[in-house]
């Protein structure tokens, strides 16, 4: 695990990794309009995402990044004066098409909070209680062994194997918000969204989460807001940049990074403003 | 992943089951609001339909000869089925009349004298012990016009009386006025001041916080036992009279004051510090702070507080029953020592009464006494929205 | 004299004093300042300074006054105290004159004087907790000094009839004794509170979700006034409903049934004490609903949970110590409320499982040994108080914990085990 960091932080080669040729599109977003009431929020995002890798949202705050991300498990639903137009597909399927569960989505769609949100229940139940719900597994040693691989899959289990029935909201933050992210492995789902999800933690949780976040995406597609440049230049594979409810740029990390075609891209990554 | 195609990609049938679930469940859950809104609904109604009748009292009119012997026997002038249609009460109050009109008599005078409640009752569809033959009397009485409804201002403007017809709630009214007072006098500046010297002066520590964790014990103690209270140190100990105002309304003003302090604190901590600290900064002391720049934004919070405390005292019934104010008031309370009685215990009294006219006129007293209270409560609430300040 | 002239004389005195005062301490400050003396405080200041303690040996001499008497000592006429507090006061007013200059802190020993004030209205808040359990317990404690304390506790007989004879001095061989066992009110105590419980639990924690959960803002805003309506209907107004409206209709009902029903029974007085305490469980539940983060609730909804869901696994574990120190100030309510049971329950103790059957509590017993016109004496009478010292202990040692369960509940979640 640690290998695959240091060859990407030390060589930026994030070609390499990427496989030419095999990127499939997973999540793809069609003039996507947001509205909060009567304020823009969103103005008609097109927007591919491919399948397996990580793409990074930057932007300054208040561009609509994180709006984006809550458009593709469609949490913004939760809010009353929200209206959405336009599409957003996973594979294939519009999200947001009539008769589609939003629930069903979100089984689909993982998110993992800014905040470590952990359920006030023990760390087991904290694990167990979706795949459950779902029917994904039975009580028993399905269960156990599905927690147990979830929480592996957090580099969580060997720090909690002895600790399953204490209260999830007893761990440090950098543990809950792993914790949070075992649950929704759980889930199983295609795509996990991550919404700033290292900023309330200090800077070893947030190495540990950068890490976990590469290992991932050779099972998930993941998706991930984040307010810090160099994250999104350490982890993510794509790269999009927002500003005031607009897609400015989207390419490859390096080609952003190195090489933004857009002013307003590079004035931004650059610290003109933000 | 499971991509079962229905109508589209994320069709998942166990859904449906979880869905159906979680709707009976938001239907139980409305049910519970509508069946405690309903209790709301069929207890108002209840009030209303058993109070309303109350408000109208039944007269009916007569011819009297005013001479001395009808005067001695005011019985005596009416037939037997009369007798039995007008109100001993006014019947009895006749001579005084006649007293007050020196010029009546020898003469006939016509009178709408008020009718006895059993005819009040058989007039208002009421169960009533009249004999049949009385029942058609007023039948009669009815095709003529000589007995119709008129707005019952007994009820507003006498006291209490052991003759139902003749009962009145004004001396409850009174007596909770007055009693109001003495609370009121007492309650909020103690409260106030307290709030005022816990959340500006006092230093934060163990006997501070003893005393707030008092407060709150106090604010949820049985009011009954503020009675007993009442009774063993203000009666026995102190020997304020029985019965009076003074007694109830200083019980009700030690029931009152933990609310009034825990709302009068919250209105000071609204006051954000940074207004205190630039008061210092301005070389002001501390209570020159707190009266020019800290109690004013506090006041309608405080007001509202009090408001409601005293609503709560105005409607509670146990604690002054122990300190003796049931006692039967015919006569409106002249002071704050003499016998009172309040609203809710005439409220009380009257509901004890086997008659069937007293039943109604509780109900008319609770429709008094609720409106009052809704109309405190409405105040404080108009109160707290127009002088809610965001900082 | 009469109360009134005295103390017509009183204030007629004290207030031209400390007006007095007031003109003196100022005009004085003005002489001292325009002689171009630096001074410690505004004149204004000086002027109050001299004026409330001008007033203050006055009020003392008075308060003390008036508890003397109503302690019982009345050696010096009342004329002779006022003379001596308003001297008193003249006295002071004299030496304040005389002493007063330039160096005098007249702003630090007004807002002290103040500070003294606001201090002992705070000091009254204790003295009612302690008089209510001074009150309380002095009476109890003659009580128990006449009826054995286990007898109270354990016994299940209340037949208090004949201690009115005692107390009439008419207590003989031939009287039976009385006995005042108390377990048959515990019991009836807490059975209608149970009652009262299983109605207002269920709907009232369901309401509370349906207003925090589900409603929209505009049915809150009408919903919550019309609880706060119920929450406001004065007891005697309750117990009025239970006695005339609730009690009959539940005695047609189970007639219909061919079951008889008393018309005092304890589920016809549970029933309406339980509709009392919806809006009590209902606003407190709503509130700590509303403070459960809706962070948790996304947490939850993002793993593909519907909203009910959500409501049962993940917002109620977390509001649960509040839900429970509401169902504990319920509770605390239910045993502590008078009216209604005095209006809707029986008088007779009655042990008893049937709720059909009359059954009498703490408060109704309370209630009817010091109405009438006992002697305060009399064993009967003073056992109010020790039924009030056990209604007291029990509401204060729930109150304490469900305050303290509220109180964590806002600091952190608790969380409840697999």
């Amino acid at each position: 695990m640690s290998k695959k960091v240091d060859m990407k932080v030390d060589s930026n080669n994030f070609k390499g990794d990427m496989g030419d040729g095999e990127k499939k599109i997973k999540v793809s977003s069609k003039d996507l309009w947001l509205w909060y009431g009567e304020k823009e929020a969103l103005q008609g995002v097109n927007l591919d995402i491919y399948e397996k890798k990580i793409t990074a949202f930057i932007g300054p705050s208040g561009c609509g990044k994180s709006t984006y991300l809550r458009c593709l498990n469609r949490m913004n639903d939760l809010i009353d004066s929200v209206r959405i137009e336009g599409k957003v597909e996973i594979d294939g399927h519009d999200i947001y098409a009539p008769g589609v569960d939003e629930v069903a989505v979100r089984k689909r769609v993982g998110m993992v909070f800014q905040q470590p949100n952990p359920f006030p229940k023990s760390i087991y139940e904290n694990v167990a209680y979706a795949p459950l719900m779902h029917d994904i597994v039975k009580k028993g040693s399905d269960c156990d062994e599905l927690v147990e691989n979830s929480l592996k899959g957090a580099g969580l289990w060997e720090e909690v194997k002895d600790m399953l029935k204490q209260p999830g909201t007893a761990l440090s933050g950098g543990q809950q918000q792993r914790l949070c992210i075992a649950r929704t492995i759980a889930v199983q789902p295609d795509v996990i969204l991550m919404d700033e999800p290292t900023s309330a933690l200090d800077p070893i949780s947030t190495q540990i989460i950068e890490r976990l976040m590469i290992e991932l995406k050779e099972r998930f597609t993941l998706i991930v807001v984040t307010h810090n440049m160099q994250q999104a230049a350490r982890v993510a594979d794509m790269t999009a940049f927002f500003h005031i409810g607009e897609l400015v740029e989207y390419g490859e990390t390096e080609q952003i990074f190195v090489n933004p075609q857009e002013s307003r891209t590079e004035q931004y990554i650059t610290g003109k403003f933000g | 992943m499971s991509k079962i195609d229905k109508n589209n990609g994320f069709y998942i049938p166990q859904l449906e089951k979880r869905r159906a679930k979680a709707k009976r469940f938001k239907y139980i859950a409305m049910s519970a609001l509508i069946v405690s809104l309903a209790f709301l609904m069929f207890f108002l109604y209840d009030m209303f339909r058993q109070g309303i009748p109350a408000f109208k009292q039944t007269y009916v009119k007569i011819q009297v000869e005013i001479t001395e012997e009808n005067l001695e026997n005011p019985y005596g002038f009416l037939d037997r089925d009369m007798i039995s249609i007008v109100s001993r009460a006014w019947l009895r109050d006749l001579p005084n009349q006649a007293a007050a009109n020196p010029e009546w008599l020898g003469t006939t005078q016509e009178f709408w004298a008020l009718a006895g409640a059993e005819s009040d009752q058989y007039m208002k569809g009421g169960e009533n012990r009249l004999k049949d033959r009385v029942k058609d009397r007023i039948d009669e009485l009815k095709e003529s016009g000589d007995i119709r409804f008129q707005t019952n201002l007994i009820f507003f403007f006498t006291g209490d009386s052991k003759i139902p017809e003749n009962a009145g709630f004004y001396s409850a009214i009174i007596g909770s006025i007055l009693t109001m007072l003495v609370t009121m006098s007492l309650a909020v500046p103690i409260g106030i001041m307290t709030a005022i010297y816990l959340e500006e002066f006092a230093p934060d520590n163990k006997l501070t916080q003893f005393i707030e964790v008092n407060i709150n014990n106090l604010a949820a103690i049985p009011s009954i036992l503020f009675g007993l209270l009442g009774l063993a140190i203000f009666i026995n100990f102190f020997g304020v009279p029985r019965s009076s105002a003074l007694v109830g309304g200083m019980t009700l003003a030690l029931m009152s004051l933990p609310i009034i302090i825990v709302s009068s604190k919250a209105a000071l901590k609204s006051v954000p510090n940074t207004i205190r600290q630039a008061g210092f900064g301005l070389g002001l002391t501390r209570w020159q702070i707190v009266r020019d720049h800290v109690l004013p934004p506090a006041m309608p919070g405080m007001l509202t507080g009090s408001i409601i405390a005293l609503a709560q005292a105005m409607g509670e019934t146990a604690p002054l029953i122990i300190v003796g104010m049931i006692a039967f008031v015919p006569d409106a309370a002249t002071n704050i020592l003499s016998a009172a009685t309040v609203m809710p215990a005439q409220i009380y009294t009257w509901s004890g009464m086997p008659e069937k006219a007293y039943i109604e006129k509780t109900a008319a007293g609770i429709l008094v006494l609720l409106s009052v209270l809704i109309t405190l409560n409405a105040v404080a609430i108009y109160l707290r929205k127009k002088y809610t300040k965001t900082w | 004299m009469s109360t009134q002239s005295l103390y017509l004389i009183f204030f007629g005195g004290l207030l031209p004093l400390m007006y007095f005062g007031y003109i003196l301490g100022r005009n004085k400050a003005i002489t001292i300042r325009t002689k171009g003396i630096k001074m410690h405080s505004q004149p204004d200041q000086y002027g109050w300074f001299s004026a409330l303690y001008t007033g203050l040996p006055v009020m003392t001499v008075g308060v003390v006054g008036v508890f003397s008497y109503l302690f019982g000592f009345d050696g010096i006429p009342p004329f002779m105290l006022i003379v001596t507090a308003l001297s008193l006061g003249a006295l002071s007013l004299f030496l304040i004159s005389k002493k007063m200059n330039e160096h005098t802190r007249a702003r630090n020993l007004v807002e002290e004087f103040i500070k003294g004030i606001l201090m002992m209205a705070a000091f009254i808040s204790i003295l009612t907790t302690f008089g209510i359990l001074i009150s309380i317990i002095t009476e109890a404690i003659h009580f128990f000094q006449r009826e054995s304390f286990w007898g109270f506790i354990f016994g299940t007989t209340w037949d208090p009839d004949t201690a009115f004879l005692a107390g009439a001095g008419r207590g003989g061989e031939d009287v039976a004794e009385a006995k005042f066992g108390a377990i048959p009110i515990f019991a009836g105590t807490f059975y209608i509170t149970a009652i009262a419980m299983l109605v207002a639990v269920p709907i009232g924690l369901l309401s509370a979700i349906y207003l925090s959960e589900y409603a929209t803002t505009k049915t809150r805003d009408r919903v919550k006034p019309a609880l706060e309506v119920l929450a406001g209907i004065p007891t005697v107004v309750y117990g009025f409903f239970a006695a005339i409206t609730v009690a009959p209709l539940f005695v047609d009902l189970f007639e219909a049934f061919g079951i008889q029903a008393s018309y005092r029974s304890a589920l016809g007085a549970g029933v309406v004490m339980g509709i009392m305490i919806i809006p009590i469980i209902a606003s407190l539940s709503d509130d700590v609903i509303k403070s459960v983060p809706n962070n948790i609730r996304n947490g939850s909804l993002a793993l593909g949970m519907n909203k009910a869901e959500t409501i049962k696994f993940v917002v109620l574990p977390s509001a649960m110590p509040g839900i429970i120190a509401a169902v504990l100030l319920g509770i605390s309510r239910a045993l502590g409320e008078t009216m209604i049971v005095v209006m809707a329950a029986g008088l007779r103790p009655n042990l008893t499982w049937n709720p059909l059957e009359d059954m009498t509590t703490v408060t109704v017993k309370i209630v009817e040994s010091l109405v009438g016109d006992q002697e305060f004496n009399s064993s009967l009478t003073l056992s109010a108080f020790a039924l009030g010292l056990v209604l007291f202990v029990v509401t204060l040692v729930i109150n304490i914990i469900s305050i303290t369960i509220i109180r964590k509940f806002h600091k952190k979640y608790k969380v409840s085990n697999l």
